[in-house]
């Protein structure tokens, strides 16, 4: 495959981005799509010319590290998968691709494809977890779960804090994000006892990182890898009710 | 020659441990919040070390290479995490779970730490349901478990296909309560480029920033390494693309013995090769082995779609060689005979390099929701990269690198040969002999991170507690500091024509022709001239883009193939010195008739831990095992 790429280019957060153009002839079908960046880079670096500069770590979906809109799409345009998973079979020969870092105002640009998201952590750190310190925990079947909530606890704690359901939002909302670590604890009797607290501070870092509000388009659902539900954000706001 | 000393406690196996916490010296809380620590990696062990240290009152200092703590690899485990809770009722029992991995490493592991990590295996899955993790229930609320490759109990317990990754949030939660208390300072995207020692301790570390090229000095009173292990020394394996074994080889060159470093496991299912480029290969858990059948065509080079060939003529070979097992046979035999199948030429797939993992069977007997209700989430990883449906047509698998139970040589105490420098996880050697069982390693990073290390290191920091916050302006600081600026520099300075990425995949060939899932003395030797020449091949035609005081991914992935390419041969040179099969570690030359691994008690039952020296042949030392409790029997799965 010959492809077109448009790609944004940025040596840091004050310096002003452009994009930058690039012919890449010898893409196979069968190639990730950072496989194709990784080709692109090959290229580059053996003309002398800086490289992409991009996140990656696990390529196998997980970890969270890669992210970029590709074609305006925040992971690109196939359902469920991360930029690493995106098969180039999903491109046609000839197609020109246009592939941008994360935009939103929590996120500012380090240099090319790659943002710094420690404002995510910094909401993690403010109260998603639960207060229990090693060797404090009872055995682990004298507290029964129902299987039913155990399983939605799940489908939320699947999160890979990403950033794209912020980069697919209008308002830059974490409430996606955010509502997916609150549901977890929330549904399960272990986090029951810090419930209120952990809403409130989870909310309030958000608020001070500069996320916006959320105004229920649903973008953040259906740009998601892991395909985490907007009922989340309901029970957030649930949460957050019960808190005062 | 160093002395190596494993501080292994007296009495009964059982009691070992308990003896030891007994009699084990412990910092007054008044002395922990003057002490320093520094952790390097963010995984299971790293972070639950880090949290648990910081929960005990030290100052900890936790350093990862990623943009956040909650991507280490540890992240991608799927299958599962054991624990001797005999939930099920079948007989399992902390004994059990000893005897197995003992078995499984085929007994080439310390029978004293494999038995502690197996008495710990409990509290960990507690502390994990305590912290939220949503492991896989039953109905009647209480905790689910389910079997895995080579044990005959079912003591994994699971979160579907994700269990790492939710184990490795669980350890990411309470790392960041301890953040939040102040005991504990993060410092992401680092590479630790030096270990400082000073008067012949662990005192610091030297870091680059990957964003800004700063090199930093962090000083402290003991270091402790959660780095993980070095598969992706074969270029192509299951491991995160930037994980590398930097930090644990600066560690070796500075005094810390190396051990077994041949013995790495080579995962039997993972997604096969599908393009030159290709950047990983992608693995499809061991569980899917509880309900899929593995099997090739009885006729070599059948071209036939899988589902063509009729009943009587698929070799079910697992099944077929190793009854008692059959498909659940541990990961070195099914790695090894899936191999052995594709080299005789009965292989599928496109490239002759792939098996048949088939789930028709299952799906007729239990249902298609049952199997998708376990597997889900892995069938639609498997879809979306290879573009085939597992439901409608068998998954094709073939092995790939994946986990090195060699590492750091570490005492009962978790410590290296450098006092104050300890290795903990899969970047330690200690409990997974020659070969790891599945769902081990999640078990042994936490039991390392979250209940052994905060114990045993307390009795090397209870004799620092005279030694003030250690400054970081000394000459070993200005000596560390110099040696990592001037090799950042040659990289930078050989402006050749190939990229570090090529040495790399090159690199990665010959260790995974030679030194992967079967081995031979001939085949040894010429890689290590291979290795050899590489070598120099890169120090003097490397070409690295960029400057060094700047973000530059090419200059972090020159530095850690460059570190490879040393390790490489380390692991080369140990294979070649054990002259016999054991688990992972198969030497041609040793085999029973029908082709079954080989062991020499008689010569090889020792640890071989190596010590640098200069650039002449590393020293070997050996630990010799000693079995009191357990019998050596061969391994058979038969």
């Amino acid at each position: 495959m010959k492809l077109r790429l448009k790609i944004w280019r940025q040596k840091n957060a004050e310096a002003k981005g452009a994009f930058a153009s690039y012919d890449l002839d010898g893409v196979s079908p069968d190639m990730s799509f950072l496989e194709m960046l990784d080709l692109l880079n090959s290229r580059l670096v053996s003309e002398s010319k800086e490289p992409v500069a991009f996140d990656h770590d696990c390529r196998e979906g997980i970890c969270g590290s890669c992210g970029m809109y590709i074609n305006g799409y925040p992971h690109g345009p196939v359902p469920g998968l991360t930029t690493c998973h995106l098969s180039m079979r999903y491109f046609r020969d000839g197609e020109t691709i246009t592939i941008e870092p994360w935009r939103a105002k929590p996120f500012p640009v380090i240099r090319d494809l790659i943002v710094d998201r420690s404002a995510m952590d910094k909401i993690q750190v403010a109260g998603g977890f639960i207060s229990v310190t090693a060797g404090a925990a009872p055995e682990a079947n004298s507290n029964l779960v129902r299987k039913h909530s155990s399983d939605l606890a799940f489908d939320s704690a699947i999160c890979i804090g990403c950033g794209a359901c912020v980069a697919a939002c209008k308002n830059a909302s974490a409430m996606l994000f955010v509502s997916a670590r609150v549901s977890q604890y929330a549904l399960l009797p272990q986090g029951r006892p810090e419930a209120k607290e952990r809403v409130r501070a989870m909310v309030e870092e958000m608020d001070r990182q500069g996320f916006g509000n959320c105004s229920n388009t649903g973008a953040c659902e259906a740009q998601c890898p892991k395909q985490i539900r907007l009922f989340n954000i309901a029970r957030l706001n649930r949460e957050y009710y019960k808190s005062y | 020659m160093i002395t190596l000393n494993a501080k292994i406690p007296e009495g009964p196996l059982g009691e070992k441990w308990t003896r030891y916490k007994a009699a084990s010296k412990l910092v007054n809380p008044a002395n922990k919040k003057k002490l320093d620590i520094i952790v390097i990696g963010t995984g299971l062990s790293g972070a639950g070390a880090a949290s648990s240290l910081g929960e005990l009152g030290y100052n900890v200092k936790v350093f990862c290479y990623q943009d956040s703590p909650r991507r280490a690899h540890s992240v991608a485990a799927q299958g599962g995490i054991n624990a001797a809770k005999n939930y099920k009722n079948d007989g399992d029992n902390v004994y059990r779970l000893f005897y197995d991995m003992i078995k499984g490493g085929d007994f080439r592991a310390r029978e004293a730490n494999v038995y502690r990590i197996a008495e710990v295996s409990n509290q960990v899955i507690d502390h994990y349901t305590a912290l939220g993790v949503p492991f896989a229930r039953e109905y009647g609320g209480t905790l689910d478990t389910r079997s895995f490759g080579g044990v005959q109990v079912s003591r994994t317990f699971y979160a579907k296909g994700q269990t790492g990754q939710q184990c490795l949030l669980g350890a990411y939660s309470s790392l960041n309560r301890q953040i939040k208390a102040g005991t504990v300072k993060m410092f992401p995207r680092r590479d630790m480029l030096e270990l400082v020692v000073i008067d012949g301790k662990a005192r610091g570390i030297i870091t680059r920033n990957l964003i800004t090229g700063e090199i930093e000095r962090h000083s402290a009173h003991a270091v402790v390494l959660a780095t993980g292990g070095y598969g992706t020394v074969y270029y192509l394996s299951t491991l995160a693309v930037n994980s590398n074994a930097s930090a644990a080889w600066k560690a070796y060159k500075k005094g810390a013995a190396f051990a077994n470093p041949s013995f790495v496991q080579i995962h039997p299912t993972s997604i096969p090769q599908l393009n030159e480029f290709q950047s990983k290969l992608t693995l499809m858990s061991e569980s899917l082995r509880n309900d899929g059948r593995i099997w090739v065509p009885r006729q070599k080079g059948d071209t036939r779609p899988a589902n063509d060939i009729p009943e009587e003529e698929r070799d079910y070979y697992l099944e077929r060689r190793y009854p008692a097992f059959g498909n659940l046979v541990p990961r070195d035999v099914a790695s090894r005979a899936a191999k052995e199948r594709c080299d005789a030429g009965y292989g599928v797939g496109k490239t002759g390099l792939a098996v048949n993992l088939d789930f028709r069977d299952a799906i007729k007997k239990q249902g298609k929701k049952s199997i998708e209700n376990k597997y889900g989430n892995l069938f639609d990883m498997y879809r979306a990269i290879t573009g085939m449906n597992p439901y409608e047509e068998p998954m094709q698998i073939y092995p790939a690198g994946h986990y090195t139970m060699g590492g750091l040589w570490v005492d009962y105490e978790l410590m290296t040969t450098i006092p104050g420098l300890f290795a903990i996880g899969e970047s330690n050697f200690s409990d997974h002999g020659a070969n790891r069982l599945g769902a081990s390693s999640l078990m042994q990073a936490a039991g390392d991170g979250y209940f052994i290390l905060p114990v045993t290191i307390s009795s090397f920091l209870s004799g620092e507690i005279r030694i003030p916050r250690i400054p970081t302006d000394g000459p070993e600081f200005d000596e560390a500091e110099k040696n990592v600026r001037e090799r950042l520099e040659k990289l930078l300075s050989i402006k050749g024509k190939q990229s570090a990425a090529s040495f790399h995949r090159r690199l990665g060939k010959i260790m995974w022709d030679y030194c992967g899932m079967t081995r031979n003395e001939a085949g040894l030797k010429k890689a290590k001239d291979m290795v050899r020449e590489l070598r120099s091949e890169f120090w003097s035609d490397l070409k690295v883009t960029g400057e060094g005081d700047d973000l530059n991914q090419q200059l972090e992935k020159a530095g850690r193939v460059a570190d490879f390419l040393e390790l490489a041969e380390l692991m080369i040179t140990d294979a070649l010195n054990r002259k016999e099969s054991c688990g992972a570690h198969f030497r041609e030359e040793s085999q029973t008739p029908d082709g079954e691994a080989m062991r020499i008690d008689s010569e090889y039952s020792y640890v071989a831990a190596w010590e640098y020296n200069g650039g002449d042949e590393p020293i070997l030392n050996k630990e010799p095992l000693k079995f009191e409790f357990v019998e050596l029997k061969e391994r058979s799965y038969k």
